[in-house]
């Protein structure tokens, strides 16, 4: 029997159909019943240019899901770690001891601590991805812009997407090797 | 027994005084689970569903309420439903921030004076009910039963409609005709016989160009048009957007028309005249559907791109090249006809030009412009003919307003103030999820109106501003703890959904089912409340379509059968519900009553020096005035800024950041502050806020002095001779930079 392929779960994101609504982020907060004022997700409005020739890009953001981590690499107990099966960054409350390392390292700002004092942050929605479902963030958002599958599958949705389309990702000088791409 | 007050104070709802002060009621604070874990799903935990359709907008989305062992947890859109989709919006994904705020009303309040102040006592359901049944009954007696009028917004109004029309009163308003749409809905009514309706019949997915003009779809998340504008994008569509700001939509769009505030009417009839003068119109189309072409062609000639330049700001060759790029995807153009049109007085005409725009393109009745919606037919519950009315208040406003389809609310106010004679009064208002303070131009004339009445009932869930003038304040439960009526809209497909509780009724809050039933008790009205209770209403009506309560129960939306076609089929016959059967372009039921016949460009003010127009709009985030106390919500916003642009900035020496009071063209002072953004996506001629801010109910902490309400600014309104709408765009504002702190340090 062939070993089943490892999966490298990617979310792709077309900022030329975001409308920063912030449907993403309620979604999650709602899914993942995340406290008063902490949220896993957030949107970014970027404007360059002078009036009237103006540009502005909207990005749906959160934790990268690195392939080259820096959060799981700063961790001391090793509480934050990468899913077996797939490239999906977690943290075990059970071992996090809130020291903040990993809040430090990561340089998207995608961690925060919970008030029970362990750290969360996006999952990808695991829970939902387990079961055949998309985050909650990309099966809510009103203008279809994210989409979220296997970048290891050729044929995937976001494999597609990111073979036809230009796109970024961010802060990629980082080296973190970032698994949210956002479309141009 | 009921005492009466010659004058209302404003009772902050805190106030409240005698029995029941005590807090109870099930925990607040349902959203946070205990379990330490990432993962919100665990094995064993009770997922239980139900069906509803969201109150948190009128765009009315069906979705499954979520709870999860026993607890609410997330309401999600139902795949079948023509308005979501399976996706809620922003605000209806946090819709169970409705049901949580622990700051909503709880118990029926009545106002009484105690030690020469006037405050709220909390008092049982029957005791309320019993105060408004006595005084209606002895308003009737006196005033006859027309003097109630009811202004409404939102579902559970169907109960008090039928109360106010049992009672005999045919006044019945939703401050979103002439505050709102109501334009639009005469405009095109007068051009096609019929209206755009809600949800609109805008056939964007299949557009291949649309034009916004003023229009913010993506910061007003109308749902299924946002969702539209997303398959629209994606498949290459043409957007043209005309805003005085860089919207959201501008943004995504191929052109964006910076178009100096108040002039759009001159851009359109110079498109018109582009259409016309370069035969790019759809020929076909004009000859075999409308009326009034010659006409119009002489109307529109001097309306030259030219002519339109110095007017809009708009070059000549930018208004040309827009104009061939709606006919070459005509009748995949969709001119968009907005939504929130009441602007400068002129918006019935300005619709008109829209209307016309599209039938020059062929666009309505065609695939990509105007589809032809269906409504699922369901029987009403039977019950008496409603006595006759001896007056009725849409007449006495059509004397004013010929084309007002729906009585006015400002209308009903000022005939509050004066009646048009002395049998024709306006005594008591019944207020229902509509908080006139925020929502009417003129709050000065709103409170004086008030004080006129001889009762005030609000119902309402948040202790919204009108709550602080009523005499009585009804408690309603959240659309997640009630029964309403079906909603059977318009779409694509005739369907219906369902709203069931999802929860308990918090407090001691009521379904108006149950509240409306129990007070026409008490007025012996029970005979046009024949129903048991609401199930049984809804299963008698559900059994008339082949359906019943429990199949919705189940399922949540139902779809039915096609009724015929979406769009004109090719080369038909069609009759317009006009009086010549077309399509008039040219209007002789406006000429007949003095107006223009064909819309005509007439400069509005402008803005004194050192003034700018304070233009309103909307966020995603928010529901205007209703949400921005949700606490999911205000984690999005909790307060409005005010877009500047860095020239204007600069001239008066702001930051982004800054906190300013603004002052307006008649010397109203804003009473809260609001924060400067200094943006280069607005003109210099303008301002612009979201609607919707500064609270001034201290009870509502999280909005109480947040951000600033445009609407207290606004005394300048520009009244639509044509239908009573309330332009409000014709108020300019300078900035006032003394004592500008915000709330929390002041
Ligand atoms: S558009 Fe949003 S707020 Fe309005 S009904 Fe739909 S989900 Fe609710």
């Amino acid at each position: 029997m062939a070993a089943k392929q490892k999966k490298r779960y990617v979310m792709v994101i077309d900022t030329l159909l975001c409308i920063g609504c912030g449907d993403c982020v309620v979604a999650c907060k709602m899914e993942n019943e995340v406290p008063d004022g902490l949220s896993r997700d957030w949107v970014v409005e970027e404007v360059q240019g002078e009036f009237p020739n103006l540009h502005v890009e909207y990005r749906s953001e959160r934790c990268n899901h690195c392939s080259n981590p820096p959060c799981v690499y700063a961790c001391p107990t090793g509480a934050s770690f990468i899913d077996e099966d797939s490239n999906i960054t977690l943290v075990d409350p059970e071992l996090c001891t809130g020291c903040k390392s990993c809040v430090a390292a990561c340089p998207y700002d995608a961690r925060f601590i919970m008030p029970e004092g362990y750290v969360s942050k996006c999952t990808f929605c695991m829970h939902r991805v387990n079961d055949g479902e998309d985050p909650a963030c990309v099966s809510v958002c009103p203008t279809h812009c994210m989409y979220f599958g296997d970048l290891n599958d050729p044929e995937s949705e976001v494999s597609q997407l990111l073979k036809q389309r230009q796109h970024k990702t961010i802060a990629p000088e980082t080296g973190t090797d970032p698994n949210i791409f956002y479309l141009t | 027994m009921p005492t009466s007050f010659n004058r209302r104070d404003f009772i902050k709802i805190g106030a409240a005084a005698g029995i029941g002060t005590a807090m109870v009621g099930p925990s607040l604070f349902r959203r946070h689970p205990t379990a330490r874990t990432t993962y919100p799903r665990q094995q064993g935990d009770l997922i239980e569903t139900s069906p509803t359709y969201c109150e948190i907008c009128f765009w009315k989305c069906a979705g499954w309420v979520h709870s999860k062992n026993g607890k609410p947890w997330k309401v999600v859109g139902h795949p079948e439903d023509q308005h979501s989709h399976g996706r809620l919006c922003t605000r209806g994904t946090g819709g169970i921030g409705a049901y949580t705020d622990p700051e909503r009303l709880k118990r029926p309040l009545i106002r009484v004076e105690e030690r020469g102040e006037q405050v709220f006592r909390e008092v049982s359901w029957d005791e309320a009910l019993d105060y408004i049944a006595h005084k209606l009954s002895v308003i009737k007696e006196t005033h006859g039963p027309e003097s109630l009028a009811m202004f409404s917004h939102g579902t559970g109004a169907s109960h008090w409609k039928t109360l106010t029309k049992a009672y005999g009163s045919a006044c019945i308003t939703a401050p979103s005709f002439a505050q709102c749409r109501g334009p639009r809905a005469a405009g095109f009514y007068l051009t096609y016989g019929d209206v755009v309706g809600s949800p609109e019949r805008t056939d964007i997915a299949n557009s291949r160009c649309m034009v916004l003009i003023g229009s913010h779809l993506g910061e007003n998340l109308h749902n299924g048009q946002v969702q539209e504008m997303g398959t629209f994008l994606a498949n290459g569509g043409e957007m043209i957007v005309v805003d005085p700001r860089f919207s959201t939509a501008a943004g995504k769009a191929k052109h964006w028309l910076p178009i100096k505030p108040s002039t759009d009417l001159a851009l359109i009839l110079a498109w018109i005249h582009v259409l016309i003068e370069e035969e790019l119109y759809d020929r076909d189309y004009v000859e075999r559907y409308t009326t009034g072409f010659e006409q119009l062609k002489e109307a529109v000639a001097t309306n030259t791109p030219e002519w339109a330049y110095p007017i809009t700001t708009i070059e000549p060759a930018v208004i040309r090249e827009t104009a061939r790029t709606m006919a070459r995807y005509a009748p995949a153009t969709l001119v968009h006809p907005g939504r929130h049109v009441t602007w400068y007085g002129d918006d019935t005409q300005r619709s008109r030009a829209i209307a016309i725009l599209n039938a020059l393109l062929g666009s309505w009745g065609r695939e990509g412009g105007f589809y032809i919606p269906q409504t699922a037919q369901v029987p009403e519950y039977p019950h008496p003919e409603y006595p006759e009315p001896s007056w009725k208040m849409c007449e006495e406003t059509q004397k004013i307003f010929p084309y007002a389809l729906s009585p006015v609310a400002s209308h009903i106010r000022d005939m509050t103030v004066a009646p048009p004679a002395p049998d024709k009064q306006v005594k008591a208002w019944l207020v229902y999820g509509s908080n006139l303070i925020l929502s009417l131009p003129d709050i000065e004339k709103t409170i004086q109106a008030i004080q006129n009445l001889d009762l005030l009932v609000v119902i309402d869930i948040m202790p919204a501003e009108i709550c602080g003038w009523a005499d009585v304040v009804l408690p309603e439960a959240t659309y997640l703890e009630r029964y309403d009526d079906l909603r059977i809209s318009p779409g694509r497909r005739p369907q219906i959904a369902l709203r069931a509780p999802a929860f308990e009724p918090m407090y001691d809050t009521k379904p108006s089912g149950w509240i409306v039933k129990k007070l026409a008790a008490k007025m012996g009205l029970s005979q046009y409340f024949p129903w048991e209770d609401d199930e049984d209403y809804l299963d008698w009506r559900l059994r008339q379509i082949g359906s019943s309560l429990d199949e919705m129960l189940e399922i949540g939306v139902k779809t039915l059968p096609s009724q015929g076609p979406l769009y004109f089929p090719p080369g038909a016959d069609v009759t317009f519900n006009t009086p010549s059967g077309m399509i008039e372009l040219y209007s002789e039921q406006l000429e007949q009553y003095g107006f223009d016949p064909i819309p005509v460009y007439r400069a509005h003010q402008e803005p004194p020096a050192g003034y700018y127009r304070l233009i309103q709009g909307r966020s995603p985030f928010h529901t205007f005035a209703r949400t921005t106390n949700n606490p999911i919500l205000t984690e999005l916003q909790d307060e409005n800024t005010l877009w500047v642009h860095p020239t204007t900035a600069k001239d008066w020496g702001l930051e982004t950041g800054q906190y300013v009071h603004l002052e307006n063209q008649d010397g109203k002072h804003s009473t809260f502050p609001i924060r400067v953004q200094i943006t280069e996506r607005i003109r210099t001629d303008c301002v612009y806020m979201v609607h919707g801010f500064g609270h001034s109910q201290k009870q509502m902490s999280r909005s109480y002095g947040k951000g600033m309400d445009d609407n207290e600014l606004v005394t300048n309104v520009d009244v639509d001779p044509i239908m009573g709408g309330t332009g409000r765009r014709s108020n300019f504002v300078t900035f006032k930079l003394e004592n500008a702190t915000p709330m929390e340090a002041a």
